[in-house]
């Protein structure tokens, strides 16, 4: 088929694109340490995090962004013309305290985002789940936040739990991904405003999926969210995240910091699909998505593992890693990214082996489409310690049409003889054959494509929760509509 | 049912076909034979609307439409249908729901509503059996680690499924040992009506023995030179294809 046709069928459509008009206090532009006082104070944070900011924030001023070295290309970003704080409602509200109090408009913007806040509503919709909602800086409300304590689960936003839950936020912080870890951690350190805690005692599966919806709605406004989740002994979670944004002309920036702990025998699976606005056909606006989400398997025989559906952003900039130090641990990684029009991504994982008989998996899967640019770089390192140590990688990409690019970068750093490491990758046009194949059996040009392509995708979506799994099919079927010959 | 008059094409910028003319009835069985590169799986390439075979003058009608103004899709729909020498692997896809999704575009391209799941499933456990294929095929991806004779098996099993008007077998005895051989003919066999047309490509006479044709096409330098009934098939088996060329020539 002709590369023309290929590039018509890939031209898509973001359905999230809208804007919600509602008052809203934001700050002016521009970062000292008075936005990160106001950020601090608005939220009443105790000291020690003030300080905790503050240092981050010294640190990050001496520090560089990472374009030296990931295969993406933006122009320089100012980090004085961005707003660091936005918040629905006026300058002197304070939060709502309960659902109730919420903003109609803002409950509606959820809901049109398939996000129903009511209870009832949400008991109606996605069944089992409960969510977290963040609109620019602030958490606007969590569902099923009672049940979930009968369990002994919290599950609120990060600013709720540094007023209620000080203690374990103070041990855990920055335990994961320091402070001084990278650039972008250094600056969400230094600015973050909210994003989710999750917190399961000793031996407890929590009873439901948990779920934080993020949506970006001011313009000109940065979104930093810091979400920290912690599995003690024993104790199980299934956690997801969903992000959009409006379309805008101008690059905005989303720089998270996710930290996951997992103690003895405690499984963590955290999915995330990620559908930021990725800018338009000519490649105007579109968030930059510089993300830095680690996990610990500090305990023995723990396991976390990351499915990741990415189809937005304008740059994507991600690896989430794990950090197996605890015997027998276990690391995940599961991954599709898709790449349209002008989008970029440099995305993979890192998977760093202290405990013994430590394993990982690394599934892959890249599809480029349009003029755009995607890499797949990831780590394996298996310290002396790591005796046993296995790994497996498999990284495929597909490409659609001759204008894109997939590149892979694979490094390994094994420092122990016992450890088997296993690295498979393909990089394949899409098959004329199969296209051919599949329109001879009648099946149209689109529908073939999306059959193709989803199941080139199959091995990750397998490990999507239910619910998520038919999302991620319709969005990645949205993200490619146009886009093959 | 199809008419192909004077084709000539192009692959490559290469002429292959230079002056092909055929014309099948509803019910008959054709097989065209030749030698290695006389323009055989260019034809059925052609036929079924591979882009990267270039049509330079010559019409085909397909139940009297122009066949180059249809797409690759709306021929299959229209009832032709092409049984792959080499069928492609589809890693991820299973069979069942490649067959779901091809039955019910062809239905809804002749308006009938999609299939129900229970007359779906019934229907393919019937056609599984006929071919003598195992259950858990269907939830096999698309041709992936299929030994030739399975894949051979999978595509007469679509055609089963979809009935189409006219089959184009390509080389559907390659590869195959006898037993695959005789099951794919029954297959074939199965679905032989006054309705329903096929063109055979094969380089052995050994298939015509189980899917016996009415006319017998010899191809040579794309151009039909000979056409005969099946005992043609037999005199090429003992004396090759140089006498004809001759003859013709």
């Amino acid at each position: 088929m002709a590369n023309e046709e290929m590039e018509q069928l890939v031209s898509s459509e973001y359905k999230q694109g809208f804007v919600t008009d509602i008052e809203s206090y934001t700050l002016p532009p521009g970062l000292d340490e008075d936005v990160i006082r106001y950020i601090s104070s608005k939220k009443e944070e105790p000291q020690w995090l003030l300080d905790w900011r503050l240092e981050a924030f010294a640190l990050w001023k001496e520090m560089h962004d990472p374009q030296a070295w990931a295969n993406i290309e933006y122009p320089k970003i100012d980090y004085q013309a961005v707003s660091y704080y936005s918040a629905p409602g006026a300058k002197d509200k304070n939060a709502p305290k309960s659902l109730d109090e919420v903003d109609p408009k803002l409950l509606e913007t959820f809901e049109k985002l398939g996000i129903p806040l009511h209870e009832r509503a949400a008991l109606a919709g996605v069944r089992g789940v409960a969510v977290d909602a963040v609109f620019d800086s602030v958490s606007v409300g969590t569902t099923f936040k009672k049940e979930l304590a009968e369990a002994g689960v919290i599950f609120c936003s990060i600013s709720e739990a540094v007023q209620n839950h000080p203690e374990l936020v103070k041990k855990y912080l920055g335990t994961v991904v320091s402070k001084t870890d990278n650039f972008y951690a250094a600056l969400n350190a230094a600015v973050f405003t909210d994003g989710s805690f999750v917190f399961v005692p000793k031996g407890v599966t929590c009873p439901m999926e948990l779920s934080t919806y993020f949506r970006i709605n001011a313009a000109n406004t940065g979104q930093f969210e810091r979400t920290l989740i912690i599995c003690e002994e024993g104790a199980q979670v299934s956690y997801l995240e969903g992000c959009t944004a409006p379309m805008r002309d101008e690059n905005q920036l989303h720089a998270a910091v996710v930290e996951l702990v997992a103690l003895d025998d405690a499984y963590i699976k955290y999915s995330t699909v990620q559908n930021w606005y990725p800018g338009d056909e000519e490649g105007l606006g579109g968030i930059y998505n510089f993300v830095t989400k680690r996990g610990d398997c500090r305990g023995d025989r723990s396991k976390i593992s990351w499915t990741q559906v990415e189809t937005g952003s304008a740059i994507t900039w991600k690896y989430p890693s794990c950090i197996l130090r605890g015997k027998d641990s276990v690391g995940e990684f599961y991954s599709v990214a898709v790449t349209n029009n002008f989008q970029q991504a440099d995305t993979g994982t890192k998977m760093i082996h202290l405990g013994e008989g430590s394993r990982s998996t690394i599934i892959s899967k890249g599809i480029s489409a349009g003029r755009s640019n995607q890499s797949y770089r990831g780590l394996v390192k298996i310290l002396p310690s790591a005796k046993n140590a296995r790994n497996f990688t498999q990284c495929d990409s597909l490409l659609l049409g001759d204008k894109c690019g997939a590149h892979t970068f694979p490094y390994q750093e094994i420092g122990n003889a016992s450890a088997q490491v296993e690295h498979e990758a393909t990089t394949s046009k899409i098959g004329e054959d199969q296209l051919f194949y599949c329109m001879q059996r009648g099946i149209s040009e689109e529908d073939s494509v999306n059959m193709i392509v989803n199941g080139f995708c199959k091995d990750v979506f397998q490990e999507l929760p239910m619910e998520f799994a038919v999302e991620a099919e319709a969005l990645l079927n949205v993200s490619l509509e146009g886009a093959v010959g | 049912m199809i008419e192909i008059k004077d084709l000539h094409a192009k692959v490559e910028g290469k002429p292959i076909l230079k002056g092909l003319s055929l014309s099948i009835k509803p019910g008959e069985v054709h097989a065209i034979m030749g030698p290695n590169g006389s323009g055989k799986s260019t034809l059925s390439a052609v036929l079924a609307g591979r882009s990267d075979y270039e049509v330079t003058s010559g019409s085909v009608t397909f139940f009297g439409k122009d066949l180059f103004e249809m797409s690759v899709e709306e021929r299959a729909c229209a009832g032709l249908m092409l049984a792959f020498q080499y069928p492609v692997e589809i890693p991820g896809v299973k069979n069942v729901y490649l067959l779901k999704a091809a039955l019910n575009a062809q239905r809804k391209a002749r308006g009938e509503p999609e299939i129900e799941a229970p007359t779906f499933m019934k229907l393919v456990r019937e056609k599984l059996k006929f071919m003598k294929i195992d259950n858990s095929f269907l939830h096999r991806a698309v041709n992936e680690g299929f030994s030739g004779g399975e894949k051979k098996r999978n595509e007469i099993l679509q055609m089963l499924i979809l009935e189409p008007k006219l089959v184009l077998l390509d080389e559907i005895d390659s590869g195959l040992d006898i037993d695959a051989l005789k099951v794919v003919s029954e297959g074939v066999n199965s679905l032989r009506d006054a309705g329903r047309s096929f063109l055979m490509i094969t380089h052995y006479q050994r298939l015509l023995d189980y899917i016996e044709p009415d006319f017998v096409h010899v191809l040579s330098d794309g151009q039909i030179i000979k056409t005969g009934d099946k005992s043609l098939a037999l005199e090429l088996e003992d004396r090759g294809y140089d006498w004809v060329v001759e003859e013709t020539a």
